[in-house]
């Protein structure tokens, strides 16, 4: 710290020396430079997202299928309708698996397992299915839907390798906030009489549910924006579906698909597809993380 | 009065079953988990036996000759685009990282604390396939002059230098790579830093060590193992990240000549070749996902063992549980997992 004036010459025995000063100053420069540099490639994704994505954007364009011409000038190539209901349905039917198990193993964890070995057991393979790669997902569900059964793509096989996907993030936050539920409320409510089933049910989850909501929102935000489950699972499909047991269209594929096209309207939808999907995804975070601001919990 | 010798306190039986009920209902979830893992694996090695029988697994992984139409599968081309782009991404990403959990922790104005965290965490609210588009669209062609300045000037280095730049290559690769894992080690190594006791960055600083100095005497030493963990979650996300690098590697089945060259990538491979794939193609893609799986597997795990090796010696001075901002690293790594 410096001293006001000139220091007097016993406190100057103990001054920071040039040359450790010159060194300070010159790492705290590299370390925020490299924080400014972090923080570069988010501008631009969202200056080009926006750039791009607003000039493609237009009434017909979400009210549109895509109809799959792409290489006459002349014809429309249409909008993203059915990828963006597509999207919708899969995630809802993923998230409509996941967030049960995923709540439920959760509760076991905590309230049963604890440090049981079984309980480790299963929170290794939780971290296992945490690591696997979404589009070992993928596989997994083509061997057992479609090897397995002889069958084709379809929009649930989709929503079963996205839920495996979700279940890992939705087991691991669940448990972080079903393990902050302090002890004495629990107790308290044994010792009044009642049942673990209500102790679960009527204390247990209403507290952690605004806790838990938030891990399930970033889950169901990451399950939006996967493309590689989808690939070989729901297919891509151009029309409208709200079957989910033919080929669903997604944003993700759809944009995938846009990306390798040589038409510039047809790439040009795929900026207006990622900027949907990007603005859906966003809307999500936001949400979710101003409901873990209210949680008490967490 | 209750029948029998049951105590006047003691529950029916019938009043007693929705207990065991969910119990071994919540049991059997968990139970499912485990068999449902245990089941992928064993199908996925059954599927991609083919594949390893023809080859023998040993040269499927190490010889590099990918030849579909001549049905020869041999994996290395896919291997090693896997690693380079991986291990680049961690190059550039793990210091930039760090850097930013640094600024976060120790120098920021405590008012751009959440702010910045936040920014940062949003870059892993972006999809991979639009991380593809604005790499393949906007960065590569914008930074390939760059490029092939640079690999000019390290042409001297076999691999890395001379030759064309191409628009898709391992480097763009390694980049956009870089930006997605960046999230995810940086949350890690906030956490870990914020477990640094703070005695020890007081004794540091009082014994007269400037502001760098404290950091690297007193916070780096004691997150190093922490930050290893961190930067290798980060491997394993890079390693089986699949659109992004599919859009961005090229997808040319052979060894890349040079750094800035085309190459491809075993989850590349899958995400392109699989929906035309029959036979023993798609028996070799299985083993590709197979190899793939293994890998992230074990890369995951030395990394959560350093993770939790860190939050433990951490961990002792401030209790896991009712410490707002303190949740560990698992929970660092959900919220940065999107």
């Amino acid at each position: 710290m410096s001293v006001p004036g000139a220091p007097s010459p016993q406190l100057a025995r103990f001054a920071v020396s040039p040359a450790r000063r010159r060194r300070d100053r010159i790492a705290r420069g590299a370390i925020l430079t490299a924080t400014v540099v972090a923080l570069v490639p988010l501008v631009l994704i969202v200056y080009y997202l926006l750039r791009k994505g607003l000039g493609s954007w237009s009434g017909s364009f979400f009210t549109t299928n895509p109809t799959g011409n792409t290489f006459f000038k002349s014809a429309s190539i249409g909008g993203i309708k059915s990828a963006i209901l597509g999207t919708v349905e899969i995630v809802a039917l993923a998230s409509a698996i996941s967030i049960p198990v995923g709540i439920g193993v959760a509760v076991w964890l905590v309230e049963y397992g604890r440090d049981s070995r079984l309980a480790s057991t299963v929170r290794f393979f939780v971290d296992v299915l945490t690591g696997v790669p979404s589009i070992v997902f993928g596989l997994f569900i083509y061997i057992v839907l479609i090897v397995g059964t002889g069958s084709t793509y379809a929009g649930y096989k989709g929503a079963l390798a996205l839920s495996l996907l979700m279940l890992p993030v939705v087991i691991r936050s669940a448990e972080v906030i079903l393990l902050l539920i302090p002890a004495a409320l629990r107790e308290s409510a044994l010792a009044l009489g009642a049942p673990r089933w209500r102790v679960i049910f009527s204390i247990v989850l209403p507290t952690a549910l605004p806790g838990m909501l938030t891990g399930v929102l970033l889950a169901i935000a990451r399950a939006a924006g996967e493309t590689a489950p989808l690939l070989f699972t729901a297919g891509a499909t151009l029309k409208t579906n709200f079957n989910l047991g033919q080929f669903t269209n997604s944003l993700p594929v759809q944009i995938y698909s846009d990306v390798t096209s040589p038409t510039t309207a047809v790439v040009n939808r795929a900026w207006g597809a990622a900027l949907t999907l990007v603005a859906m995804i966003l809307l999500l975070n936001l949400i979710a993380r101003l409901v873990s601001r209210r949680s008490r919990l967490a | 009065m209750p029948a029998g010798d049951r105590s006047v306190l003691e529950r029916s039986p019938i009043a007693r079953l929705p207990d065991r009920a969910l119990r071994y209902g919540l049991t059997a979830l968990a139970l499912l988990i485990l068999a449902l893992i245990v089941y992928f694996f064993v199908r996925l090695v059954g599927e991609a036996r083919p594949a390893f029988a023809k080859a023998g697994v040993f040269g499927f992984v190490f010889n590099n000759d990918w030849n579909v139409s001549a049905e020869r599968f041999g994996a290395l081309p896919l291997v090693v685009g896997t690693l380079i782009t991986s291990g680049l991404a961690l190059l550039i990403g793990v210091p930039v990282a760090v850097a930013t959990a640094i600024y976060a922790t120790e120098l920021c104005p405590l008012r751009l604390r959440a702010p910045l965290t936040v920014l940062v965490e949003l870059l892993a609210a972006v999809p991979s396939v639009v991380y593809g588009l604005w790499g393949i669209f906007f960065l590569a062609p914008k930074l390939q002059p760059a490029e092939q300045w640079l690999a000019d000037r390290l042409s001297f280095i076999p691999f890395v230098g001379g030759g064309t730049v191409t628009i898709p290559n391992y480097f763009i690769t390694g980049l956009i790579l870089a930006i997605m894992i960046l999230p995810i080690v940086s949350a890690i190594s906030r956490e870990v830093m914020s477990t640094v006791p703070s005695d020890h960055k007081e004794a540091a600083l009082g014994l007269g060590a400037t502001r760098w100095e404290m950091i690297r005497m007193a916070v780096l030493p004691y997150c190093r193992s922490g930050i290893v963990g961190g930067a290798m979650l980060g491997l394993g996300r890079a390693i089986g990240e699949t659109i992004a690098v599919t859009i961005l590697i090229g997808d040319a089945p052979q060894l890349g000549s040079h750094l800035f060259g085309q190459g491809y990538s075993l989850a590349a491979v899958i995400a392109n070749e699989f929906g035309e794939a029959q036979g023993l193609h798609r028996s070799a893609l299985f083993a590709a996902g197979l190899v793939l799986f293994v890998l992230t597997l074990l890369v995951n795990g030395v990394a959560r063992a350093l993770v939790l090796r860190a939050a433990r010696t951490g961990g002792s001075q401030r209790s896991r549980k009712g410490q707002p901002g303190g949740l560990g690293p698992r929970v660092a790594e959900t919220a940065a997992g999107a």
